[in-house]
C-alpha cells in the first residue's frame, strides 16, 4: 500500500520538475523519470503488457526523439525567454482551478472501493492479444495506416525545402 | 507473486483518480506557462500519460481488458502525434530560428 503512495509522490514531484526546470534537456530527463514511475504504476496494477510498452515506446522511442530534436536544434542552453510573471500566475491559477474542480467532483461521489485485481491474467500479453485481434482488429489496422501516414508526413515536413526539384509530373 | 499483488491492492480508487487529476493539471499548467514549444509538447505527453494511467486503473477496477487495449491505441496515437509535431517544430525552427510559441502567431492572419 505504501509503495503506491511513495511512487505517486515521485510521479508528482518529477512532473513538477518537468515544467519548472529551466533547461529543456533537464525537462526531458525528468520526463524520463516520470514515465519510469508510470511504468512502476503499471507493474503494481499487474498490467504487464502496458508496462513493457510504456517502457519501450515512451522511454525508449519518444523521449529519445525529444532529446534528439533538442540537441539537433542546439537548444540546450538557458536562452528561453520567460513569460511575464502575470501570465505565469494566471496559468498556475487556471490549472489550480481545474484541479480544484476535478477534486471537488471526486469528493461528491460515493465512498470509493479499493482497486482489487480480480483476474491475475487481466493485463497479460496473451489476454490483451486475444482481445486486440478479435474485437479491435479493425482499429488495429487503421492505427497502422495512421502510423504510416504520420511517417510520410514527418518526412515531408522535415525535409529541407530548397529550390523546387524537377517534378516528374 | 499473487500475494504481492493482493498486499498492494488496498489503494482506494479515489486516490488513483486524484493522482491522475494532479498530473493532468500539472500538464495543463505546463502548457500555459512555458514558451518553449518542445516543453509544451512534453506537457501534452504528461496529460496523455495521466489519462493512460486512469484508463488502466479503471480497467483493473472493472476487470475489463478493453481499457488496456485503449491505452495501447493511445500510445500509438501519441507516437504519431509526436513525430508530426517535432517535424513541424524542426520546420518552424528552420524558418524563424526560434521555437518560442509567442512568436508563432502568424496563423491569426
Amino acid at each position: 500500500m505504501s509503495v503506491f503512495y511513495f511512487i505517486a509522490f515521485l510521479s508528482i514531484l518529477f512532473s513538477l520538475l518537468v515544467i519548472f526546470a529551466k533547461n529543456p534537456v533537464h525537462s526531458v530527463l525528468y520526463l524520463i523519470i516520470t514515465f519510469f514511475t508510470f511504468t512502476i504504476h503499471y507493474i503494481i496494477l499487474n498490467a504487464q503488457f502496458l508496462a513493457v510498452v510504456n517502457f519501450i515506446v515512451y522511454m525508449g522511442a519518444i523521449l529519445v526523439l525529444f532529446l534528439f530534436v533538442l540537441m539537433m536544434l542546439n537548444l540546450n542552453k538557458d536562452a528561453e525567454p520567460t513569460k511575464s510573471i502575470y501570465v505565469k500566475l494566471a496559468g498556475i491559477i487556471g490549472g489550480g482551478v481545474l484541479l480544484v474542480t476535478l477534486v471537488g467532483a471526486i469528493k461528491l461521489t460515493a465512498k470509493s472501493n479499493p482497486v482489487v485485481l480480480q483476474d491475475v491474467n487481466l493485463g497479460s500479453v496473451q489476454n490483451l492479444g486475444r482481445v486486440l485481434f478479435n474485437e479491435f482488429l479493425l482499429p488495429f489496422e487503421v492505427s497502422s495506416i495512421l502510423l504510416l501516414s504520420a511517417m510520410v508526413g514527418a518526412v515531408l515536413l522535415a525535409t529541407k525545402e530548397g529550390k523546387p526539384k524537377a517534378t516528374t509530373v | 507473486m499473487e500475494s504481492f499483488f493482493e498486499a498492494v491492492k488496498v489503494v482506494p480508487l479515489n486516490h488513483y483518480i486524484l493522482l491522475s487529476a494532479i498530473i493532468f493539471s500539472i500538464g495543463v499548467i505546463g502548457v500555459l506557462i512555458r514558451r518553449n514549444a518542445i516543453v509544451v509538447f512534453m506537457s501534452v505527453e504528461l496529460m496523455l500519460n495521466a489519462v493512460n494511467l486512469l484508463l488502466t486503473v479503471f480497467s483493473v477496477y472493472g476487470n475489463d481488458p478493453n481499457g488496456q487495449v485503449f491505452v495501447f491505441f493511445i500510445m500509438a496515437l501519441a507516437a504519431a502525434e509526436i513525430a508530426i509535431g517535432l517535424a513541424i517544430i524542426v520546420m518552424i525552427h528552420r524558418n524563424t530560428n526560434s521555437i518560442d510559441v509567442d512568436i508563432l502567431n502568424r496563423l491569426k492572419w
